[in-house]
């Protein structure tokens, strides 16, 4: 047991993150560098992606065949869907979602974004940077990741240049500067000789900050979560009725912000009913505190009428209460949105119908202007919109909680989802 | 201010629990799908504290393909009595002998395909609507795609090239009658995160992942367990070896794997050394380069 502690594998923090960069900008070497070096792969995985390899002609292992696991994408040699990675330090564990960089790039960016700590982008050394780097950058401030990792990759292809690293750096903090970014940080690579991925490079002397894995087995990612607004969703309400427990009622769900402890006062909503938490139940059975994103059962003192797509708060920080309200979009869907068009709408753990009212802009994702006149909002734009739902909901501004402040359409015809939305 | 830090193990267990609740508030009629092998005896842990002091609101299925390991079947009935629960068996045998499905023939042949068949008649049988399964991303490249909440057509098959995009921790479960759903709680644990929750929970596992002597046949690099459904080839013969295994399925393609690994302990170590995937033994995965990914479609687990 003490053996397996010093080792670290107990106590370990999970960082998420997601990659984006443009066609060949050798993001698929530069995750493999990662899975390779933290030892992910395994000799069978790498045999097997060897043989199909060259099987398909190639001349050096693509290690994107480990995430291209679908028979469509090994047969065109494209991605064509978000795929997840796993792999661990003794610091870390990392999830990676690994979105592909060319077709339907700003829906699957969108997706793999939403549940990252952070991004990695990747910009081609010899390019510079294009609008597909400001596209990624724009989708990661707008998806509220708080922590953005800049690769400048191939820089054996210019000399290991710090004049073109720095270049670039300037270029994209002037670009950033007017983006919603907390922090953000620029990395020189060779992510095929693996100059600053795992080890300091030896080229690159003049780079004094650190390695990509260094960083992101550093990062600090503990303030990530709104620890100061509590908001617990109810998603499910447990009742044995059972011999042993016959008036037992928790709520049940998982704390999308805050800290809650038995004894505070808390508010239901949308009743506002106001009562005091008699217990709470974690994993681990009754805690003293539960906070963000636990799961937990909460118990009230007072029988109040609670249900699921209620929530739990407290009487003074509530979240704001309304059926009107503006998302920014991104569309999912070849059909395109419908201005006054109804959809099924998916926030925290409730559900009701929806509006759309209006489409204020779209924003092009480009030069980040806003097109004011244009109301076309087809598969894989961005836009404002206005909603109208069936019921109140309980939001907050998807900057200060991206739990409580993002919302997702479905298509009622066939059920797809269709939307992500940011409350803005 | 006070750090408040959960470790990655209870990060995911907490994710999982939201998805079993997630389950039993977005379905009228979901199943978890218990084979008896670690993850699913892991789902089952994670589905008993979703729910406590409760009950498990939805009955467990295991599709029995009578290939079983005896000690699989043994330590499935007392894990359902200790726990209370419901258990459905859907046999493979009755599906050969009503026709519905057909037994392969040869040395290599396994049911691992055709209870697909078992599988999805009983999901129309009972009219369930969401199957829980304990399949993880990283197990098989296929996988690596799977949703969390995944759709199924009327006929049970899988399109991996219309998923639903799935973002934040918004599942859509929303279907038309006739489709079902598989929800994957697991889908980001790998298999060290689950020795090491099965440490942290001191949950008992069968005795068949700990190492033990057992008579075994090396075929093409698979070591394959002596049982009434493997017919030895020319040239082959059984020895005693010190195994455990990494997986559990059918006795005639689950795989073994030489080790002296009798804790979890030492299975953790293990695990954290070792240089195969835990599907690398499995027979039924090495038929081709898409094989999962084609039995997934037609609606296998």
């Amino acid at each position: 047991m003490r053996k397996i502690k010093d080792n670290g594998y107990q106590n370990m923090e999970l960082l998420r993150f997601t990659t984006a960069g443009s066609v060949d900008d050798g993001k698929s070497t530069l995750i493999g560098r990662l899975l390779y070096d933290s030892k992910a792969i395994f000799q069978d995985q790498y045999e097997s992606i060897k043989i199909s390899s060259f099987n398909s002609g190639c001349d050096h292992v693509n290690l994107a065949l480990l995430t291209d696991g679908l028979r469509a994408e090994r047969e065109q040699g494209i991605t064509i869907d978000v795929a997840y990675r796993y792999f661990a330090t003794p610091k870390r564990k990392f999830i990676i979602a690994d979105t592909p960089g060319h077709l339907q790039y700003t829906k699957n960016m969108v997706t793999g974004a939403s549940t990252a700590n952070l991004a990695v982008i990747l910009v081609d050394s010899r390019k510079g940077v294009i609008e597909q780097t400001k596209r990624h950058i724009f989708i990661a401030s707008l998806l509220g990741i708080p922590h953005l990792v800049i690769c400048v990759n191939k820089m054996d292809l210019v000399d290991y240049s710090q004049s073109v690293f720095e270049k670039i750096k300037n270029d994209l903090k002037a670009f950033a500067s007017k983006l919603d970014i907390q922090d953000i940080h620029f990395i020189p690579i060779c992510a095929l000789h693996g100059d600053n991925v795992v080890d300091k490079s030896k080229n690159m002397l003049w780079y004094k900050g650190s390695t990509l894995m260094y960083l992101l087995e550093t990062i600090h990612i503990g303030s990530d979560l709104n620890m100061v607004d509590c908001r617990f969703p109810v998603q499910y309400v447990i009742r044995p009725q059972s011999e042993e427990y016959p008036d037992y009622r928790g709520y049940a769900g998982r704390i999308a912000g805050g800290v809650y402890k038995p004894g505070d006062e808390v508010m239901v909503l949308p009743s506002g009913f106001t009562t005091k938490i008699k217990a709470i139940e974690g994993p681990e059975g009754t805690i003293k505190e539960a906070f963000a994103p636990m799961s937990a059962t909460i118990r009230l003192e007072d029988e109040l009428d609670v249900c699921r797509g209620d929530m739990i708060v407290r009487e003074n920080n509530v979240p704001e209460i309304s059926q009107d309200f503006d998302v920014m979009i991104c569309w999912m869907s070849n059909d395109k949105l419908e201005i006054n068009g109804k959809y099924i709408i998916k926030h925290t753990t409730r559900e009701a119908k929806c509006i759309v009212k209006n489409v204020l802009y779209k924003i092009d994702i480009n030069t980040l202007h806003r097109i004011k006149n244009d109301k076309d909002v087809g598969i894989n734009d961005i836009a404002r919109i206005s909603l109208r739902t069936t019921h109140p909901f309980f939001f907050d501004k998807y900057k200060l909680n991206r739990i409580t402040g993002s919302v997702i359409l479905i298509d009622e015809a066939n059920n797809n989802t269709v939307g992500a939305g940011m409350i803005i | 201010m006070q750090a408040y830090n959960l470790n990655h193990i209870r990060e995911l267990e907490s994710e999982s629990i939201f998805v079993m609740r997630e389950v039993a508030a977005q379905f009228e009629r979901p199943v978890l799908l218990f084979s008896g092998g670690k993850d699913s005896i892991v789902m089952t842990h994670i589905a008993l504290k979703s729910f406590s002091p409760a009950r498990i609101p939805f009955p467990l299925l295991h599709i029995d393909t009578g290939h079983n390991f005896p000690e699989t079947i043994k330590f499935r009935d007392s894990l359902i009595e200790r726990i209370n629960a419901q258990l459905i068996v859907g046999y493979v045998q009755e599906s050969i002998d009503s026709g519905r499905a057909k037994e392969e023939t040869g040395p290599n042949a396994s049911r691992n395909v055709i209870q697909t068949v078992t599988l999805l008649d009983t999901i129309e049988k009972y009219g369930f609507d969401a199957a829980i399964g304990g399949g993880r991303r990283d197990e098989e490249k296929s996988r690596a795609k799977e949703r969390v909440f995944s759709h199924r057509d009327f006929f049970g098959q899988w399109d991996p090239r219309n998923q639903r995009p799935e973002l934040w921790n918004l599942y859509n479960g929303r279907k038309k009658d006739g489709e079902h759903f598989r929800v994957f709680p697991l889908s980001n644990w790998t298999e060290m995160d689950v020795w090491q929750y099965v440490l942290m929970e001191n949950i008992e596992m069968p005795s068949l992942y700990f190492s033990h002597t057992r008579e075994c046949v090396n075929r093409k690099g698979v070591l394959l367990a002596k049982s009434d459904y493997i017919e030895l080839m020319e040239g082959e013969k059984w020895e005693e070896m010190r195994v455990r295994f990494r997986t559990i399925g059918d006795m005639s393609c689950t795989g073994a794997t030489l080790s002296d690994a009798e804790t979890v302990e030492e299975i953790i170590l293990e695990v954290a050394a070792a240089i195969n995937t835990e599907r690398g033994s499995r027979a039924d995965d090495k038929r081709s380069e898409t094989s999962m990914e084609d039995r997934k479609k037609e609606g296998y687990f």
